[in-house]
């Protein structure tokens, strides 16, 4: 009872509920007082928020250290205790392993949620006619499976960069330990208020969020605006200590260009994010303005246009979709070369593409809007920009050919998860094109072409790529193996249930299905293919199942990893499994690229040993090739 | 902390600059999102109702806060805790006269332009946001003053002191594209 009351988690909450009852209560105080109406939901539930989540962060100790600095303590060493009771991963700890662990578990746990929202709307659009729910209801599921999917995204991004940078570059550490702990904090009340909006009557926007729909949207789009807006937040902060960390933190001899293609993504994925979360911040906060205050950002008769909100909105949520995808991209330029024991393939174009493509992707939002009214003289510069892309991508698929050309390949799981990958990100480059292109976008816009699309995409630069990234690092991460029959088990049911889902997907869209609809013309004959998609969706979920049992199973009794079981030879790998408190006691010493596999002498880092006991369990002085 | 750091050859003054730096330059991004909606929505039209001398004075009040910051941080990097206290809290002091003038054109703009109107929409946003802006500036300052009672500040140890100070700039150079975009340009 002790060790629960001690929970940082706990004491948010409790903080976190009272705060909210507070601001709830004040409001409604003074509204009455103002002679309105006590209850306007908008007005008193934002108050209520505004008032909780600081408190709540205040009871998890999220501004503690920041608190007795202004008193005039120093800032303590980051994470001075040295222990790893399971407590610590309820608390605001600043060490980035701890963080990153927090983050993937988060992740995981919205994307089951979200996994379950669309399998239950999955069911109702299995046959045509309206089933079991309201068109209000599926509306809501799906556009809760949308944003939910996509905030875990991020959080599984961040939680794969903190865990993995620090350790790739040499480093004890992020550069801002404390705002990494206070970035991670921020994210769970998102995840509660999600959990909330479904009960508080849900949204009928789809995870964009448009006006004027959103401005009238039930209570839920409010929640969800909210939540958007804290992950927003976690974001930008986290792009701020990415970028401050790989500038500055990388052991000595840790060049640009000897860094792991990883730390790469990570570096392009901050400069998105800090760049342009803020847009789609503010393009909510105008929805949330105009809902509760009155403003007329996007309503004509006070002088609003609502493609303002596109704009604001697309300019960050092109970009986005490379925040999505580049560091799964990079686990992808990780896994390739270990598994062929061959050199990464055009090492340093690849590091560039990354630049390549988050520059590029600044400047193409309008495609999203070609049917949505923008500006006609728009149109075709932005289709040809958009056509851009497939360079820097490109380069990556050919490096990833070209790396396993003539290699000592591997079929072990983390190389199978990146296979699939590869294949299913390529057919969601090629399917991309269509919507590119005005004409042909004009007719499957808005089409489960577009859904089959974007899927593609977001399965092969991030679902299979972090499904790869946690087998290929859970040795490191916990010490023990993960299963790998059952490994290879989820991998085939999930690949086959890929497929099956989402290629049909594309015959529907030609073939008139819309997306974001409960219900479908009968006379169309879409039934069959779509009961076809149902069902194979439960085989992604049956295969998500076994995963999770793999993880907790692996987690408990696995059988135990060495320090190297994969003969890596970034840095990550040179030390115990898992790695110590501070990862390296003296700075590793970098002398040469880590992808030199089979090149004779080829040596990428001297690493010394943690005191002793690192010795013993393999935290080997010299990495040799091959 | 600090062997810790050295032994490692981390600079991490140098990384403290970097991340404000990166965090300035991720609001700069709010604020011209915010001047753009300004003309994408309203072109560059202005109502005849707003209070130019006000607007030119707080302006005025806001670019002389940098002064005295300024000062104030130079008083802290030679070790002079009298001069940096007096022109910090001057900083503070002027820093609130803005918001105070800020809320008289506010209750002005209310009878005139109300924020359910064009212009009043996008005035009180940006307004709102930059005064927000200048109140956690405010908070830095008085976060280092406190702190200042404790620590003496001096060669070598005046990080807090610039950091929050660079801040209180970078909201007074927002102020200085936002103020003629909301009362000069028609
Ligand atoms: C079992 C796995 C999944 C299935 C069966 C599935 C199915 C679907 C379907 C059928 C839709 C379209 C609904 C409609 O338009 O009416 C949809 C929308 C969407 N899904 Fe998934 N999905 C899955 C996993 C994911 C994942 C992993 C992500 C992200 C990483 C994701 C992100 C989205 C997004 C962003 C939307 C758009 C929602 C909107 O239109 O606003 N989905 N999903
Ligand atoms: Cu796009």
């Amino acid at each position: 009872m002790r060790t629960l009351l001690s929970l940082g988690l706990l004491k948010g909450v409790i903080a976190g509920l009272a705060g909210t009852a507070v601001g709830m209560a004040l409001t409604m105080v003074v509204r009455s007082a103002l002679g309105y109406p006590a209850w306007q939901p908008d007005q008193v539930t934002l108050a209520g928020t505004l008032v909780g989540i600081p408190a709540y962060l205040a009871g998890v100790g999220a501004f503690s250290a920041w608190w007795g600095w202004v008193l005039g303590k120093g800032i303590e060493e980051p994470g001075g205790h040295h222990f790893w009771g399971w407590t610590r991963y309820f608390g605001a700890d600043p060490n980035h392993k701890v963080i990153g662990i927090q983050y993937m578990a988060t992740s995981l746990v919205v994307i089951a949620v979200a996994g379950i929202y669309q399998l239950i709307a999955r069911l109702e659009t299995s046959q045509p006619g309206l089933q079991f729910l309201s068109p209000d209801t599926y509306n809501s599921l799906m556009s809760l499976h949308g944003i939910m999917m996509l905030g875990a995204v991020l959080l599984g991004v961040s939680g794969m960069i903190n865990y993995l940078v620090p350790l790739m570059i040499g480093a004890r550490d992020m550069a801002f330990p404390r705002l990494n702990a206070f970035s991670y904090w921020i994210t769970v009340p998102a995840v509660f208020l999600l959990l909330f909006a479904l009960p508080a009557g849900g949204f009928d926007t789809g995870w964009t969020g448009y006006p004027p729909l959103s401005t009238k949207a039930p209570l839920g789009m409010q929640l969800m605006i909210l939540a958007f807006y804290l992950v927003g937040w976690s974001s930008i902060l986290g792009g701020v200590n990415f970028l401050a960390t790989i500038m500055k933190m990388r052991a000595p001899g840790m060049g640009l260009f000897r860094m792991p293609i990883f730390v790469w993504t990570a570096l392009a994925t901050a400069f998105l994010q800090i760049v342009f979360t803020q847009f789609v911040g503010i393009a909510f906060l105008m929805v949330l303005l105009q809902r509760v205050l009155g403003l007329g950002f996007f309503d004509p008769a006070k002088g609003g246009n609502v493609l303002l909100f596109q704009h604001l909105f697309w300019l960050y949520s092109h970009p986005a979709v490379y925040i999505f995808v580049l560091p799964g991209l990079g686990v992808i330029s990780e896994i390739v070369p270990v598994f062929s024991r061959k050199p990464l393939f055009g090492y340093r174009l690849v590091a560039l593409s990354s630049f390549g493509i988050a520059l590029q992707g600044a400047i193409v939002w309008g495609h999203h809007m070609f049917t949505a009214g923008i500006e006609e003289w728009l149109r075709i510069p932005f289709m040809v920009t958009t056509m851009l892309v497939a360079v820097p991508t490109g380069v990556k698929i050919f490096s990833w050919l070209a790396t396993m050309w003539h290699g000592k390949i591997s079929l072990d799981t983390p190389m199978l998860f990146a296979l699939t990958a590869i294949a299913v990100f390529l057919v969601g480059g090629l399917t991309g094109i269509p919507n590119g292109i005005v004409p042909t976008d004009l007719y499957i816009h808005d089409t489960y072409w577009v859904v089959a699309h974007f899927h593609h995409t977001l399965f092969g630069g991030f679902v299979f790529p972090a499904m790869a990234a946690i087998y290929f690092w859970f040795p490191k991460v916990t010490g023990r193996l993960l299963n790998r029959g059952l490994g290879k088990l989820h991998w085939a049911l999930m690949t086959v249930g890929f497929f099956v889902t989402y290629e049909p997907m594309f015959w529907l869209g030609l073939n008139g299905m819309r997306r974001r609809i409960a219900d479908y013309d009968p006379a169309l004959g879409l039934g069959p293919m779509n009961t076809v998609v149902s069902v194979a969706a439960y085989v992604i979920a049956l295969s998500m199942l076994v995963f999770f049992v793999n993880l907790v199973a692996s987690a408990w009794r696995g059988t135990r990893a060495p320090a190297n079981p994969w003969r890596s030879r970034t840095l990550e790998w040179q030390l115990s499994s898992p790695p110590p408190e501070h990862n390296f006691p003296t700075p590793p010493q970098v002398l040469g690229s880590p992808y030199g596999f089979g090149i004779p002498g080829s040596v990428h880092a001297v690493v010394t040993p943690a005191g002793g006991a690192g010795e013993e369990k393999g935290g080997l002085g010299r990495v040799s090739s091959g | 902390m600090a062997a810790a750091a050295k032994t490692r050859g981390e600079d991490r003054v140098a990384i403290y600059r970097l991340g404000l730096w990166l965090f300035m330059g991720s609001e700069s991004f709010l604020f011209l999102a915010l001047l753009f909606s300004r003309f994408y929505l309203q072109g560059v039209q202005r109502p005849a109702e707003l209070n130019q001398p006000l607007g030119l004075v707080i302006s005025i009040v806001l670019l002389l806060s940098s002064l005295s910051a300024y000062r104030g941080e130079t008083c802290a990097v030679y070790g002079d805790q009298a001069g940096f206290r007096r022109n910090i809290l001057v900083t503070i002091g002027l820093g609130f006269l803005f918001l105070v003038g800020v809320g008289i054109e506010w209750s002005e703009g209310f009878h005139f332009f109300p924020p359910s109107t064009g212009f009043g929409t996008v005035f009180f946003t940006l307004t709102g946001f930059h005064a927000f802006h200048v109140l956690t500036g405010v908070l830095a300052l008085a976060a280092v003053l406190v702190r200042g009672r404790k620590v003496q500040y001096g060669p070598g140890s005046y990080w807090a002191v610039e950091g929050a100070v660079k801040y209180w700039h970078f909201v007074d150079v927002a102020w200085v594209f936002i103020y003629p975009t909301l009362y000069l340009v028609s």
